[in-house]
């Protein structure tokens, strides 16, 4: 523990900070989250010589020490703590060789808050390509510090950072800039406020206060000092980038050469094409028609595995355990089925943030959000909304998490509480169930009826999405800023590892996120299914028995199972529930089916199958089953259930209503309050109602 | 009427002389958006927004709200 080095990882998005992560510290990773805040944390172990350690902390992306977002803010708290555990012993400043002017003026705000720094100068291969050359010796006098050129491609520079980092000790704590040089007379009085603190800290505070609201700090608080209107603050920040510019450009001018004549411009000449008024957007629809037919077609072949394993899984512990009682069928049936049901999403998943991570680390995707911005805040959304809106596809848990990148707080919560109107992987199921049982088969210009309802519902799903926010935007009163910058960085192919270890991550993180709620919803379920109040659900055997004499086993068997789910709690639950979704054109069983979807949608399948008693007895004969009882199903008077009405009726709730707990913890984790969360249950509810109870009447 | 970054055309170059708009967020005045720098069109996207510059060797993506904020003065190649 105590030759443990403390490191901080920082620097500028798009320098390749990940990358240079995952080279010191390998699959030797774990991501947590900062207390309190939805921010991942990384962090990471690094053997040095000799038995010493490196504690690697990978901060999130940062311009500045300025923070815009909850993501920077991370930063900025931890520099200005010193007794945080994880306060650095040294700072490893990660710069892209190419926007080495930009870079450093994060390096240096670092280097005035004298913690040791090593600068690495990240995609040193490229030099000779850009004609860019640097003379380190220079640099490392002017600026203070030590430099390791680095490349995460090439495999180069990582050994001598090491050796840098175990060296740590011997680092300059020189100042970059005096800082009281920005507004003397101002900083004056700041210091003989606090004598005993450092001026550039103290400032840093100000402003950090002044940006990002109030925040309460034990070892310093500024709260009293009469400071300045946020207009001169932001004056005075202004002349802070000036002056730090001006440092750094006397700085590359000896220590820096760019020969333009030997750069070859790879970005222009992909820029023509991909940004393109009509080609850019004939390219972005194909992509996006690669990444549904990944999700729904590469992704069947695993899925439809992990199904038959879990099936054979809950069987097998059936059949190992036989006399387990109600503990055997919690396992089987409750547990690992819970977990089926979350597993059978990771191809999905995985697929999914392969795509977007590889069109990330490409620099395809700002050319995405810079095609969309305009199309998007029609809506009231931004360019940046995009990758939520098809995350929502595959799942609406990530999709929330992807839009914390959205700077303008109005656009970022527009577009998490319309995206679960996106059409998730979960409503496919029922969808598929459903359509078979109401839509005829046939075609129409070669294509199917049934093929094009599909269709139909992931239109629908995304134009709701767009149409409430566009609603929303005009309702929603929020008065913050709204800003808009996106960097353009450099076309680059994706790092196999990198895109590999992000998949590997998101995947986990959702597994371990959504799993523990659908797995206790699922516990639920089970056990509202299992037990009941009184005599009918007690003895149900006794009486079914005694009604249906001449049934065989088997036979009889389901009609026990059938007997006691309707007596069960989750039975009086569908029936109290009758009257309100009888305009829909659901009976109580469907409304068992209803409630049991809150887990998760896919579950509607399973429970009905249950509710129409194909669930034990004939469990290996599939789809087709469940089909055939659900068509049979009749009221009392003899009319059918399932009929295009009520089918539509349901396809349409489906469609709408927010049935996923775990959806609404996840954008109460990200918008801190139980209020749009709440706004979304009951908004989208009321909306899938209303859809459902027109079409229902409409059509019957 | 002084000149903004909205007013360049696609492939025009100019040096930016006042960034001090409350509205221009402090993000962009720390990638280089400050008096003096120079500022050059590359592509707009189609209804001429947003657009994409490249401000002091940074390449950037701004909406053109507050590209007519930042003023600056055309430079003739």
């Amino acid at each position: 523990m105590s030759k443990q080095i403390n490191v901080a990882l920082i620097g500028n998005p798009n320098t390749g900070k990940t990358s240079v992560f995952n080279a010191l510290t390998g699959l030797n990773q774990k991501v947590g989250n900062y207390p309190g805040i939805t921010v991942d944390k990384k962090q990471g172990i690094c053997k040095l010589s000799r038995g010493v350690k490196a504690h690697i902390l990978d901060l999130p992306g940062t311009y500045s020490l300025n923070a815009s977002s909850l993501d920077e803010n991370v930063v900025i708290e931890l520099l200005l703590n010193k007794n945080d555990k994880d306060y650095p012993d040294v700072a490893v400043i990660v710069s892209d060789v190419e926007n080495l002017k930009r870079n450093l003026l994060l390096f240096t705000q670092i280097k005035d808050l004298k913690i040791p720094t090593i600068l690495v100068i990240n995609m040193s291969d490229v030099m000779d390509r850009k004609g860019i050359s640097l003379d380190v010796a220079v640099l490392e006098e002017k600026l203070h510090t030590k430099i390791a050129l680095v490349s995460t491609r090439k495999n180069t520079g990582i050994k001598e950072l090491k050796a840098l980092i175990e060296q740590h000790k011997t680092l300059p704590k020189t100042q970059c800039l005096n800082a009281s040089s920005i507004d003397p007379a101002y900083f004056d009085r700041l210091q003989k406020a606090f004598p005993n603190q450092d001026i550039y800290k103290l400032w840093l505070v100000i402003t950090q206060d002044a940006n990002f609201g109030k925040i309460s700090r034990q070892e310093l608080d500024v709260s009293k000092f009469k400071t300045k209107s946020t207009t001169e603050l932001k004056r005075l920040q202004q002349k802070e980038a000036i002056k730090r510019y001006q440092f750094i450009n006397n700085v590359l001018k000896e220590g820096q050469h760019i020969d333009r004549s030997k750069a070859r411009d790879l970005r222009s000449k992909f820029d023509r094409i991909l940004i393109h008024k009509v080609w850019g957007y004939v390219i972005f629809f194909v992509i996006l028609l690669t990444i549904f037919q990944a999700i729904y077609d590469w992704a069947t072949f695993p899925m439809d595995l992990i199904d038959t394993t879990f099936a054979g899984l809950a069987e097998w512990v059936k059949n190992a355990f036989p006399n387990g009682g109600k503990v055997t069928d919690l396992v089987a049936e409750g547990i690992v089925s819970g977990i089926g049901g979350i597993v059978i999403f990771i191809p999905q998943i995985a697929f999914l943030f392969l795509f977007i991570s590889i069109l990330e680390e490409s620099g395809y995707m700002s050319r995405v959000v810079f095609l969309m911005d305009r199309i998007m805040r029609r809506f009231g959304l931004s360019g940046k909304s995009l990758v939520p809106l098809i995350s929502g596809t595959a799942c609406a848990i990530p999709a929330v998490m992807a839009t914390r990148n959205i700077e303008n707080w109005k656009e970022r919560l527009i577009t998490i509480l319309v995206t679960p109107f996106t059409t998730c992987s979960a409503r496919l199921p029922v969808y598929l169930i459903i359509i078979a049982l109401v839509i005829p088969e046939g075609y129409i210009f070669g294509l199917s009826y049934q093929a094009l309802t599909l269709m139909l519902l992931y239109l629908i799903g995304f134009g709701m999405a767009v149409f409430s926010a566009y609603v929303l935007d005009r309702v929603m009163k929020v008065n913050r800023k709204t800003f808009f910058v996106v960097e353009m960085p450099n076309y680059k192919l994706p790092l196999l590892k990198n895109v590999l270890i992000t998949v590997f991550e998101k995947t986990k993180t959702f597994v371990l996120e959504a799993g523990k709620i659908i797995l206790a919803i699922s516990i639920i379920l089970w056990v509202l299914a299992s037990y009941g109040p009184g005599e009918k659900f007690n003895n149900a055997e006794a009486i079914i028995a005694k009604e249906y004499v001449d049934l065989s086993n088997t036979a009889l068997e389901d009609k026990i199972a059938a007997y006691k789910l309707e007596h069960s709690y989750i039975g009086i639950v569908g029936k109290t529930i009758e009257p309100v979704i009888k305009p829909l054109g659901y009976d109580w069983k469907i409304g068992i089916g209803l409630v049991a979807s809150f887990a998760a949608r896919e579950v509607f399948v399973g429970t009905l199958a249950t509710i129409y008693s194909v669930g034990s007895a004939t469990e290996n004969e599939g789809i087709d089953t469940i089909k055939t009882k659900m068509s049979n199903e009749t009221y009392d008077d003899g009319r059918k259930v399932f009929t295009f009405a009520s089918g539509i009726s349901l396809l349409l709730f489906y469609a709408f209503a927010m049935q996923c707990m775990s959806t609404l913890a996840v954008v109460k984790r990200e918008t801190k309050s139980w209020k749009w969360p709440l706004i979304q249950l009951v908004g989208m509810s009321t909306i899938a109602y209303i859809f459902a109870l027109i079409a229902f009447q409409v059509l019957k | 009427m002084s000149l903004t970054i909205a007013d360049l055309k696609k492939g025009e170059t100019g040096v930016i002389t006042d960034s001090s708009s409350n509205d221009i967020p402090l993000k962009l005045l720390e990638m280089g958006c400050l008096p003096g720098n120079v500022v050059k069109l590359l592509q707009l996207a189609p209804f001429s927004d947003p657009m994409y510059l490249n401000i002091n060797d940074s390449f950037l993506a701004i909406r053109k709200e507050t590209a007519t904020l930042i003023l600056i003065d055309k430079i003739n190649e």
